[in-house]
C-alpha cells in the first residue's frame, strides 16, 4: 500500500513537469487563424454589453468581484467581508456593524464560494450569498444594489468551506465546517481530537420575499473534515452532500496523517428528513454566541443582533438523517449533475475519480446495504452506490461543472487542465491546459439543473510567467473557454481580485433587470437624513456635534460651520439629493482617521471628525460629480475648547 | 340622434382628455444622458417626460446657465383648464342645439383659442431662455458676442449647448386636433344632413 502511494507520487511529479513543458509549447503556438476567431468571440464592441455576469470570489481579499462574460471586463468589487475605504465599508458609521461578529470587529475575512439563489432549480438573479471561511459567516449581496445586504455568523464551526451553497428554491443556503472543533467549545487538550471534537452542518433558511437568513438548524456530525458540499436537485432535491477528509480524526500534520484512509466519504443529508425531526422536537437547544448583521436600503444603516442558541440534531442518534459513501482518497469537489443523479466525488490523491448515483443510493439505504458506521451513521457499501469511475483523467481532480448537455467538466490541480467527459460513459473527451494550477471552474448556471452551457471560466492558482510581473507577487488570474462546441477553446486569460475560489455566472438577462438606478429620497429613513437645503443644521449635544448636511451639484449645505471646538466629536451626515442614475457625491475632511464617503443619490452615510487642532480646515466633494466638482467644498473653524465662537453654519452666507 | 350631432359632441368630449393627457413635450438629449431628459406640459402643470425626476434634473442642469426654476404655478395652469371645460361644455350644448353654424363657430374660437397658447407659449419659453440670472455659473456668448439665449423651439429641434432639444405636441395635443378634425366633420355633414 505504502510503495503503491510513493509511485503515485512519483508520478504525480512527472506528470506535473511534463505538462509544465507542453504548457509552455501551448503558450507559443497560439498564434495565428485561431487567435484572430478567438478575439472576434470576446470582443465586446464599445458601448455594447457582455453576454454574461460573472460573480467571482475575491478569496483572502474577503470581496466579490463582478465581471463581464466573455470580455473579462471588471465592473465592480463588492466589499463582504473586508473593510473598502473606497466605498466607506466598514468605516462610515452605518456599515460598520456590518463586520461585527462574536469576536468583535474584523475588518477582513476570506470570501469564498459565490452562489446565485435559485428559482425551482434555475437561478433567479435575485441574491449572491457567498462563505467567509476564516470567522465563519454567510453573506447575502444584492444583485438591486450590488451591495452587502445580510451577515450571518455560524456558531460551531469553524474554517466554513463546505459553504454557501442554496437549495433549489433558496429554501436554504447551507454551511458546512472544514476543521471540527470541541462543540460547545472548552478547553481541552488538542490530543483528545478523536471523539471528542465535532462538525456542525449549519441549515439556514432564506425569506423567499426578503432574503433575509435564519439558523434554522445544525447537523452534528463525527469529527471530521468538511471539504465542499452541493445540493440535491430534480429527484435528489431534499439532500445535501458534503465531502470530508480526514476521516483519520488526526489533529497533527494532517498531510500526512489524514491521507492515510483509502477511502473517505461523502456524507449525505437528508434535510427533508431534518425538518421532520425540527417538527417531532428531536432537537437539543445549544447555547451559542454569534451575530446577525442586517442592512436596510431604507435607513440605509445596519441593525446587529446577538444570537444566543441553535438548534441541533445529532446525526449519531437521528436514524436516517445521514448515510456516508465512500469515496477513494480525500475528496474535495463534491458536485451534483444537472439531472440530481449523479453524485461526483473527486478524490484528490486518488487516479480516477468516484461517481455516486443517487437512485443506487436510495436503493443500497432501503436494502441497508450497509458497510459498518461510524459513529453511529450508516457506511453504505462502496459498490452499491457506485455508478462509475473516470479513470486516469489526470492529476489532482478538484471541482466539476456541467454544461447540461451530458457533460462534465473537471479541473486538475497539478496536471494543470480541465477535462471533459461524459456522463454514463465516464470516457474523456477533450482535454486543455489551464496556466497554471487551476482551482474552481464556473460554467454560468453550473450549480443548478439548467447549466448555460457556453462558457466555462477557469480560476487559476497560480500564473508566474503569465501576465507583465508585478513584484514577488504577481496577480491571480481566470481564464475564459469556449465550450459550444465539441472540443473546448481558450479564448481570454483576464486577472482576478485576490485570489479566485469558484464563481456563480448567470446570462445578463437574468440578473441585469433587478440593477437600481438609485436611491427615493422621500423612502430615505435614516435617523439622521436631511431631505431639503431648508432642513440643513448642526446641533450641539455635548462634546458630540451633529451635521445634517446635504450634497446637490455642485455644493454642499452648510458649506460654513463655525463654533466646532477641539476636542469635539463631529458627525457628518450627509444626504445626497440627486434623483438622477449616476450621480454620486463623495466627502472627505481633511485630518478625518477615517475613509471617505461615497454616497448614492437619495442615500445618507456619516463619518466621523475629531478635530485636534485649531484652525479653519475644508472639506470637498471625493468624486468628479459635475463640471463644477472643483468648486464643491467648504470650511469648518475650529476654536480652542474655551472659546465661545457660536455654533453656526451658512450657505451663500444665509 | 343625427351623425353631426354625435360627432359635435364626442368631438367636444374629447377636449376633456386634457385633464390627463399632456399638450406638449420637450426632450433633451444628449451623450450623458441615454435615457433622455423629458418635459410634459399639461394643461395644469408641468411633469416628468420620461423618467420619475426629470423636471428635478432640468431645473439641476437650468441652475448652471442661470435659468429660473421651472414654475409649479403660473396663471395659465389656473386658466387653461377652465377655457378647456367652458369649451367642452360650450361644444356639447352646440351639439345638442344641432346647428352646424355654431358647430362652425366653435371650431373658430378653439383655432382662436390654438393660435393664442402657443403664442403664449412661445413667449414663456423665450422668457425662460433669455431671462438670465446675471451670476450664472456658465456664461455663454453666441457668434455676434451677444448673451447666449436658451429657449427651447415652439416646434422641431434645436441644439443647446450640449443638448439636442425637441419639442412636439403630445398625445393630449393629437385628441384635441381629432376633436377639432370631428366638429369640422359635423359641421359638414349638418349642412347636408340640412
Amino acid at each position: 500500500m505504502k510503495s503503491m502511494y510513493k509511485n503515485a507520487v512519483m508520478a504525480l511529479v512527472l506528470f506535473a513537469g511534463l505538462t509544465l513543458v507542453s504548457c509552455n509549447q501551448g503558450g507559443s503556438n497560439n498564434g495565428g487563424a485561431l487567435k484572430s476567431s478567438a478575439a472576434e468571440k470576446v470582443f465586446v464592441a464599445p458601448g455594447e454589453y457582455d453576454s454574461h455576469y460573472a460573480f467571482i470570489s475575491g478569496g483572502f481579499s474577503g470581496q466579490l468581484s463582478v465581471y463581464g462574460l466573455p470580455s473579462g471586463r471588471l465592473f465592480k468589487v463588492i466589499p463582504v467581508f473586508s473593510v473598502d475605504a473606497e466605498k466607506a465599508y466598514g468605516f462610515n458609521e452605518e456599515t460598520r456593524d456590518m463586520l461585527k461578529t462574536s469576536h468583535g470587529y474584523i475588518p477582513w475575512g476570506d470570501s469564498h464560494h459565490p452562489d446565485i439563489s435559485q428559482t425551482n432549480g434555475v437561478v433567479d438573479g435575485r441574491w449572491v450569498f457567498i462563505n467567509e471561511n476564516n470567522t465563519p459567516r454567510i453573506a447575502r449581496v444584492s444583485l438591486e444594489t450590488y451591495e452587502t445586504a445580510e451577515i450571518i455568523e455560524i456558531p460551531n464551526s469553524a474554517g466554513n468551506h463546505s459553504s454557501s451553497f442554496v437549495t433549489e428554491n433558496t429554501e436554504y443556503v447551507v454551511a458546512g465546517t472544514r476543521f471540527s472543533v470541541p462543540i460547545p467549545q472548552r478547553d481541552i487538550s488538542i490530543k483528545d481530537y478523536k471523539g471528542n471534537f465535532k462538525a456542525a452542518l449549519s441549515f439556514i433558511k432564506v425569506d423567499p420575499e426578503s432574503g433575509n437568513m435564519d439558523l434554522d438548524f445544525q447537523v452534528l456530525m463525527p469529527g471530521f473534515d468538511y471539504d465542499l458540499s452541493h445540493p440535491g436537485r430534480g429527484k435528489s432535491h431534499g439532500w445535501f452532500f458534503f465531502s470530508t477528509y480526514n476521516t483519520e480524526e488526526a489533529h497533527t500534520l494532517l498531510e500526512v496523517n489524514a491521507s492515510q484512509n483509502d477511502k473517505d466519504f461523502i456524507a449525505a443529508v437528508n434535510w427533508k428528513k431534518a425538518q421532520e425531526y425540527i417538527k417531532q422536537g428531536k432537537f437539543k437547544t445549544m447555547p451559542a454566541k454569534y451575530v446577525h448583521n442586517v442592512y436596510s436600503d431604507e435607513t440605509h444603516s445596519t441593525i446587529s443582533t446577538t444570537k444566543k442558541s441553535v438548534r441541533v440534531l445529532d446525526a449519531s442518534k437521528l436514524p436516517g438523517l445521514v448515510y456516508l459513501m465512500p469515496t477513494p482518497k480525500s475528496p474535495h469537489g463534491c458536485d451534483v449533475d444537472p439531472s440530481g443523479e449523479y453524485i461526483v466525488g473527486s478524490g484528490k490523491l486518488s487516479a480516477s475519480m468516484t461517481v455516486h448515483s443517487f437512485s443506487k443510493m436510495l436503493k443500497a439505504i432501503e436494502n441497508k446495504e450497509f458497510d459498518g458506521e461510524a459513529y453511529g451513521i450508516p457506511i453504505l457499501k462502496f459498490e452499491s452506490t457506485l455508478a462509475g469511475t473516470v479513470e486516469q483523467p489526470g492529476l489532482g481532480p478538484l471541482h466539476t461543472e456541467f454544461d447540461g448537455k451530458g457533460n462534465a467538466y473537471t479541473t486538475f490541480f497539478i496536471s494543470s487542465e480541465v477535462v471533459k467527459w461524459k456522463l454514463g460513459t465516464w470516457e474523456v473527451v477533450d482535454r486543455k491546459p489551464t496556466y497554471y494550477s487551476v482551482g474552481h471552474l464556473m460554467i454560468p448556471g453550473g450549480n443548478s439543473r439548467k447549466p448555460f452551457g457556453k462558457y466555462l471560466v477557469a480560476m487559476n492558482k497560480i500564473t508566474k510567467d503569465r501576465y507583465l510581473p508585478t513584484g514577488p507577487e504577481v496577480t491571480q488570474s481566470a481564464q475564459l473557454y469556449d465550450i459550444s462546441g465539441e472540443k473546448m477553446e481558450l479564448l481570454l486569460d483576464f486577472p482576478t481580485v485576490g485570489e479566485p475560489h469558484y464563481a456563480a455566472g448567470a446570462p445578463a438577462e437574468v440578473v441585469k433587470g433587478f440593477s437600481k438606478k438609485f436611491f427615493k429620497l422621500e423612502e430615505n429613513k435614516h435617523p439622521y437624513a436631511t431631505k431639503s437645503e431648508d432642513d440643513v443644521r448642526v446641533v450641539r449635544d455635548g462634546k458630540n456635534v451633529h451635521v445634517y448636511m446635504t450634497a446637490i451639484r455642485s455644493h454642499f449645505a452648510p458649506d460654513n460651520i463655525e463654533g466646532i471646538k477641539v476636542g469635539d466629536r463631529v458627525y457628518f451626515h450627509v444626504t445626497n439629493l440627486e434623483q438622477d442614475y449616476d450621480v454620486p457625491h463623495g466627502i472627505s475632511m481633511i485630518g478625518a482617521n477615517t475613509s471617505e464617503l461615497l454616497i448614492m443619490p437619495g442615500q445618507t452615510e456619516t463619518f466621523v471628525w475629531e478635530p485636534k487642532q485649531v484652525g479653519v480646515w475644508p472639506f470637498y466633494c471625493t468624486d468628479f460629480c459635475s463640471a463644477l466638482h472643483q468648486e464643491m467644498q467648504g470650511y469648518v473653524r475650529v476654536s480652542p475648547r474655551n472659546s465661545n465662537v457660536k455654533l453656526s453654519w451658512s450657505l451663500d452666507d444665509e | 340622434m343625427k351623425k353631426s350631432k354625435i360627432l359635435m359632441i364626442t368631438g367636444s368630449l374629447l377636449l376633456l382628455t386634457l385633464f390627463a393627457l399632456p399638450l406638449w413635450n420637450i426632450t433633451l438629449e444628449a451623450p450623458q444622458y441615454p435615457d433622455p431628459l423629458g418635459l410634459d406640459i399639461h394643461i395644469d402643470k408641468l411633469a416628468d417626460g420620461n423618467n420619475p425626476n426629470d423636471v428635478r434634473n432640468i431645473d439641476l442642469l437650468n441652475h448652471y446657465i442661470g435659468m429660473d426654476r421651472l414654475p409649479e404655478d403660473m396663471l395659465e395652469f389656473k386658466i387653461f383648464p377652465i377655457v378647456v371645460l367652458v369649451m367642452a361644455i360650450l361644444g356639447v350644448l352646440a351639439g345638442l342645439s344641432g346647428k352646424p353654424r355654431l358647430y362652425l363657430t366653435w371650431v373658430i374660437i378653439m383655432a382662436i383659442l390654438g393660435v393664442a397658447g402657443i403664442y403664449d407659449f412661445y413667449s414663456w419659453l423665450y422668457h425662460y431662455g433669455h431671462n438670465l440670472n446675471p451670476h450664472a455659473i456658465l456664461k455663454f456668448v453666441d457668434k455676434n458676442g451677444n448673451p447666449m439665449a436658451y429657449d427651447p423651439p415652439v416646434f422641431g429641434t434645436k441644439q443647446l449647448l450640449n443638448f439636442t432639444v425637441h419639442s412636439y405636441p403630445a398625445s393630449g395635443a393629437y385628441t384635441m386636433m381629432v376633436g377639432i378634425v370631428m366638429a369640422i366633420w359635423a359641421f359638414v355633414t349638418g349642412k347636408k344632413e340640412g
